[in-house]
């Protein structure tokens, strides 16, 4: 399918999406949102480019096999559960770091809890792609 | 002790994650799998002792106190099912070294069987609804995933049929889930069972129980919502038949135990009726269709439904003998029944079929194969002295005690029925001669080949032996066990310790 109109827009919406998705990741903290639901507006991002453009076009613009690309999230998922365990607390405790702080403010939070949501988002990117690719070669 | 109770599915999710990675190498895959299967029993083992040392344990995710965050927690029914996921996850990996194809391994086996181990694992230690319904959830995509692994006709033809009802099972867990939350505003169990008893509504308490039956009863393969069980257990490689098997349809029937011993009222007659009718058509319909059937793995398929029945039985008798006797046949049913479906994959390896009209002549070729088959298959038939025998006269005992002569009738006949379907097997693929004569021996295999299929079968049938000629300790492990679950203000205080149970 090669349509320009398509192709136009997309160029723009695929940009759109992924900013968007982004925005859900960070908002998901104490907001509707979260790693789970950017992951799939992400990868509907990488969908949208497939069908305008084509499959390979797309497993080029993601530069990494989607597979790895899961398993990686995974692992980070999982390696934010380390800080608390060499901090003697339970499992995936949160723990914030506080970077630039000063008189009143607190500076940027950084928390496991961030690293957490950021390997689902990627778990879940690369899940879904590695999916859709594999049912669109034909 | 956060970690500790986390381990059991944090380290085969890691485990899985390596494997997978390593896919393209199928040798490394293979050792990294197998080395996460010993250190995830080595944990299993360490959480059993402690459990029986110390009574219940639990610990809170994330340091979020219950009822808000995740609860894990090990009573002593969770202990022993953990110990069993970690035996039958070690044993079968071992087989699964010698039974599953490369092209399987490098189309990612190992990664997809440690996923089902955590998903396993996480439904036995959780102490959360919704939880539960995540690590069934794990266990779907798992379990799928290795059904179609290879893609062959039958097995596509057989896993489509496993995810559909699967998913109408999920669907009637999330909507039961959805109604516990808006009832009582909570999904910890310990907190529900505080709850839910001050639930007065008759109507929708039922509606509940019908919900988690159907939704429980369909993943535990329960009359009649078994028919995906026979449509595609026998497509598989035998190691993935082996460890759902095993596993899997316990993991429904253990979820039935959790929540009808603990979240609902224990003197529920009416869910406890409905599951004792559902239990004996299942022991009955499953032992017949066995009966029906003329084919080696078929034929154990369809003795897992029967042996389900046994399971739940228990559990609708509700008294103590009953529920330590429900307890104590899970723990021989999943060692005799993942070893009878290891033996029927390397009995198709020496003679080249499952089907018994095919195959023949084992006892001549290999006696330490049919010695084997001859424990496992009689222990489950309820042979004395092997441990089915004693998990069966617990549970005829206590229906007899109840005055329920037709239970311990129906109990007595199944396991009549069962001795039937394993002399069938026993004369047509041991003792008759194969019909061609092509039937390789044990000592035909290479060395590394033998010890990965036989190890783990002398392992199985050493415990079932074991289990048979001292039952004593086990069967008083089983009876606290159950007193645990009758009574559950120990474990409701452990996880909640500021309402002090």
């Amino acid at each position: 399918m090669s349509s320009v109109i398509l192709q136009g827009t997309t160029r723009l919406l695929v940009a759109l999406i992924l900013l968007f998705s982004v925005y859900m990741l960070m908002r998901g903290h104490n907001l509707p949102g979260g790693g789970f639901i950017a992951g799939l507006i992400a990868s509907a991002a990488f969908v949208l480019y497939a069908l305008a453009w084509s499959l390979q076009e797309a497993r080029a613009a993601l530069r990494v096999s989607p597979v790895k690309l899961a398993a990686i999230g995974a692992l980070l998922s999982l390696a934010s559960a380390v800080p608390g365990l060499l901090k003697g607390f339970p499992p995936f405790t949160g723990l914030w770091l506080f970077i630039g702080g000063g008189e009143g403010d607190k500076g940027i939070p950084i928390s496991t809890v961030l690293l957490f949501d950021v390997g689902i988002y990627l778990a879940v990117l690369g899940a879904v792609l590695a999916l859709f690719f594999t049912i669109e070669v034909d | 002790m956060g970690w500790l109770l986390a381990l059991p599915f944090l380290l085969p999710i890691a485990t899985g994650l390596f494997a997978l990675g390593a896919r393209r190498k199928p040798r490394r895959a293979r050792a990294i799998s197998l080395l996460g299967c010993i250190g995830l029993f080595i944990v299993v083992v360490i959480i059993f002792v402690r459990v029986v040392d110390e009574g219940t344990i639990a610990a809170q995710m994330g340091n979020w106190p219950a009822p808000f965050g995740i609860t894990l927690v090990a009573d002593r029914l969770s202990a022993v099912m953990l110990l069993l996921a970690g035996l039958v996850g070690l044993v079968v990996a071992i087989f699964a070294q010698a039974d599953v194809d490369l092209r399987r391994e490098v189309l990612g086996f190992q990664g997809f069987y440690q996923l089902l181990l955590a998903g396993v694992c996480g439904s036995f230690v959780t102490g959360d609804l919704f939880n539960l319904y995540v690590w069934f959830e794990v266990m779907l995509i798992a379990s799928f995933a290795l059904l179609i692994l290879g893609g062959e006709r039958a097995q596509l033809d057989g896993g489509i049929k496993y995810v559909a009802l699967n998913l109408v099972s999920t669907l009637f867990m999330l909507m039961a889930i959805g109604m516990v939350y808006g009832l009582t505003g909570t999904l910890n169990l310990a907190a529900l069972h505080v709850a839910l008893a001050e639930v007065d509504q008759p109507a929708a308490l039922h509606m509940l129980a019908v919900l988690l039956i159907v939704a429980f009863g369909i993943k535990a393969a329960l009359f009649p919502l078994y028919f995906w069980l026979p449509a595609s257990y026998h497509v598989p490689p035998v190691a993935v038949t082996a460890v759902f098997a095993g596993l899997l349809t316990k993991v429904g029937v253990y979820a039935l135990i959790r929540t009808f011993t603990l979240i609902f009222p224990a003197d529920f007659s009416f869910a406890h009726d409905l599951l004792l009718i559902a239990a004996l058509l299942t022991m009955l319909s499953g032992v017949i269709g066995a009966a029906s059937q003329y084919e080696f793995r078929k034929i154990l398929a369809f003795h897992i439904i029967s042996q389900i029945g046994f399971l739940v039985l228990g559990l609708a008798l509700f008294s103590p003998l009953a529920l330590a006797g429900s307890i104590f046949y899970m723990v021989h049913n999943i060692v005799a029944k993942t070893n009878l479906l290891l033996i029927s994959g390397t009995a198709r390896r020496m003679t080249g079929s499952f089907n018994l009209a095919e195959i023949g002549g084992l006892y001549r070729v290999s006696p330490v194969l049919a010695a084997v088959f001859f424990i496992a298959a009689f222990s489950l038939a309820g042979f004395p002295p092997l441990s089915g025998f004693w998990a069966k006269l617990m549970l005829v005992t206590a229906s007899l005690e109840q005055a329920a002569y037709w239970v311990a009738a129906v109990a007595l006949i199944t396991g009549a029925l069962t001795l039937f379907s394993m002399s069938k097997i026993w004369s047509e693929a041991f003792w008759k001669p194969h019909p061609t004569g092509e039937v390789r021996s044990l000592t035909s295999l290479t060395v590394s080949e033998r010890i990965q299929r036989m190890l783990p079968t002398v392992l199985l049938v050493a415990i079932t032996l074991g289990l048979g000629l001292f039952p004593q300790p086990l069967i008083q492990f089983c009876e606290t066990a159950a007193r645990e679950l009758l009574d559950p203000a120990g474990y409701v205080a452990t996880v909640l310790p500021s309402r002090g149970g």
